[in-house]
């Protein structure tokens, strides 16, 4: 599980995050939701100890990130970042296999078997074959999901717990795969008892399939909780500076429909 | 939703074997080792070979083939090899490690510097070999150090890849107003740093030179996994766990401490580190659990073959060996950089 209370960041001078507080328990999606610069990313890198905190703590299954070592986070959280390019061309299933790099105690066999589940689990088993600079932006990134859900699923077999940090998961995926990938996602969440944290830009997406959310502004939190509960016109105008209608969704009374503009 | 706790592989995953091509690439470098060690001024035939290296000598033409192969040829065809070798991994490591195609293990000023010092001491008028290159291995730590204590304050690995380039001019034009201040029979032995020659192969280097060489490149090949995920990016690495600033570190002091004592030994000899990389990614493919031992071997297997060529081209006299690898390895590059434009 993650727990966030009272983070500051100052980045730059620049206060990026001011006083954010958050949990997010095994098996739950927590989605961030928020304009550009309003700390969504930030809060991802501090999480995942790339970040200087500058007040308050952060701790993952109950060990504080700023002291603990490299190897030792790696093995308690897994971080999906934007956009990866690498420098010189791999095959996918060696990309992937990286993810198991944290865990020396794991034989080429038990992680080739993690290599395979996880390229299932990321719609990319068809890219297993291929090398990763002839892939499109949005192949790029299931292969590069695959390599994380490698290392949370061995932490998840060795340790019993994991937190999985993703940042834009959805960004260059067709709908198919941005719905695919977040069930995926879910269903590991509820199954593996992982800890997800979720940084997304689509509000519908994050409303359908994060159990929580947290909307940004300006470093702050402005709202937290379930989608029916902070997906409110007022909340949206605040949080991206333009004026949002929330409908209820035809099919399902439970769920809400937002439409900008 | 499928089980992720199953047993077997589904998919045909499997990596080809990094065993098989090491295997015949070894082969290859035994092979052409001994077919180096009998070509030369003295062409020693091919059946003389086993008796030359292990008989006692009967005919005076046994006698001559015998001490050529012993006391010359092997010593310096085995020296060609640890140099090559030596040269290819740490630039394999370094164009990872800089995450730069262009990157090669004198990127830093490790050879610079090492000419530098080995210039500066004939010039003072050091003439003994072991002095000139005590000079130039301190030489090359020299550069490293300053490098890295420029480049430290840049928070990239780009602030020491720039700091290199600083260095390595400011070695050049020292090392040029040495030269400018030699003497004719000074000028003479300057070449041999400046264009690199293996004559100066023979057991006594060889006693220490191969031991370390070989033990350094080994703990460089353990670091592959590390050069593999640096490939995603630094931040990318770090998450996987390496603490990347001490990694980066490990890597440079392991290439220095590879490359230093073979750059004293035989001068800077140009593109071996930063064209065989390439040549085994290209073919091999870029795993460094592969590409590591692979460049290992073929920097062995090049410089052998260039050494061999520059002893025959003029026999009797012979072409410096940087002159040879320079030669072959800047059209190679060109047509590299070509190739890489299209893509």
């Amino acid at each position: 599980m993650i727990q966030i209370e009272h983070l500051t960041c100052v980045r730059e001078g620049r206060t990026v995050l001011a006083d954010v507080s958050l949990q997010v328990a095994a098996g739950e999606v927590v989605g961030v939701l928020g304009a550009n610069g309003a700390g969504k990313s930030s809060l991802l890198a501090a999480v995942a100890g790339d970040l200087h905190t500058s007040q308050g703590k952060i701790a993952l299954d109950g060990q504080l990130v700023g002291r603990t070592r490299p190897r030792q986070l790696a093995r308690l959280r897994a971080l999906l970042p934007q956009t990866s390019v690498l420098e010189f061309d791999l095959p996918v299933p060696e990309v992937v296999a990286m993810g198991a790099y944290p865990f020396d105690e794991l034989t080429a066999a038990q992680v080739q078997v993690l290599v395979d589940a996880a390229l299932i689990q990321a719609d990319a088993a068809d890219l297993a074959t291929r090398h990763y600079a002839g892939l499109s932006g949005g192949e790029q990134q299931r292969v590069q999901l695959a390599r994380v859900l490698v290392q949370t699923l061995a932490a998840c077999q060795l340790n019993s717990k994991a937190s999985l940090l993703l940042d834009e998961p959805t960004a260059s995926l067709d709908p198919r795969h941005q719905h695919g990938v977040l069930a995926a996602v879910q269903a590991l969440a509820r199954q593996q008892q992982l800890a997800v944290l979720v940084v997304l830009h689509d509000v519908n997406l994050a409303a359908r399939w994060c159990d929580r959310l947290l909307l940004l502004r300006h470093g702050q939190a402005v709202a937290e909780g379930t989608p029916q509960a902070v997906l409110r016109c007022e909340i949206l105008q605040a949080v991206y500076d333009m004026p949002a209608r929330v409908l209820p969704d035809p099919d399902d009374a439970a769920r809400v429909l937002v439409l900008f503009g | 939703m499928r089980s992720v706790t199953n047993t077997k592989p589904m998919l045909a995953l499997r990596q080809p074997a990094i065993a098989l091509p090491c295997l015949l690439l070894a082969l290859v470098l035994v092979v052409l080792l001994l077919a180096a060690s009998i070509s030369g001024a003295v062409d020693i035939p091919w059946t003389a070979l086993p008796r030359a290296l292990f008989a006692t000598p009967v005919t005076p033409d046994e006698q001559l083939w015998q001490s050529v192969l012993r006391d010359v040829r092997l010593p310096r065809v085995i020296f060609a090899a640890l140099c090559g070798a030596g040269l290819a991994v740490a630039g394999a490591a370094m164009q990872a490690l800089f995450r730069n195609p262009l990157a090669e293990p004198g990127l830093v000023g490790i050879s610079a510097g090492g000419a530098l010092g080995a210039v500066a001491a004939i010039v003072g008028g050091a003439s003994a070999f072991g002095l000139v290159a005590g000079a130039a291995f301190a030489g090359s730590l020299l550069a490293l150090f300053a490098a890295w204590q420029i480049g430290r304050r840049s928070r990239a690995v780009a602030g020491l890849l720039l700091a290199g380039v600083a260095i390595n001019a400011i070695c050049g034009s020292l090392t040029a107003l040495c030269t400018w201040q030699a003497t004719d029979a000074q000028l003479r032995s300057l070449t041999f740093w400046n264009l690199g020659s293996l004559a100066g192969g023979n057991w006594s280097l060889l006693a220490f030179l191969a031991p370390w060489t070989l033990l350094l490149s080994a703990l460089l090949l353990r670091e592959w996994r590390g050069l593999n995920a640096l490939l995603l990016g630094e931040r990318e690495a770090g998450h996987l766990g390496f603490a990347i600033r001490a990694l980066q570190r490990r890597l440079i002091v392991l290439v220095a401490l590879l490359v230093g004592p073979l750059v004293a030994a035989c001068g800077t000899i140009a593109f071996v580190g930063l064209v065989v990389p390439h040549i085994v990614r290209l073919t091999l493919g870029a795993r460094h659990q592969l590409l590591l031992p692979a460049s290992w071997l073929v920097g062995a297997i090049a410089l052998v073959l260039a050494d061999w060529v520059a002893r025959r081209l003029a026999i009797p006299a012979e072409i410096p060996v940087g002159i040879v690898t320079s030669l072959a390895g800047g059209p190679f590059f060109l047509w590299l950089l070509a190739r890489w434009s299209r893509a």
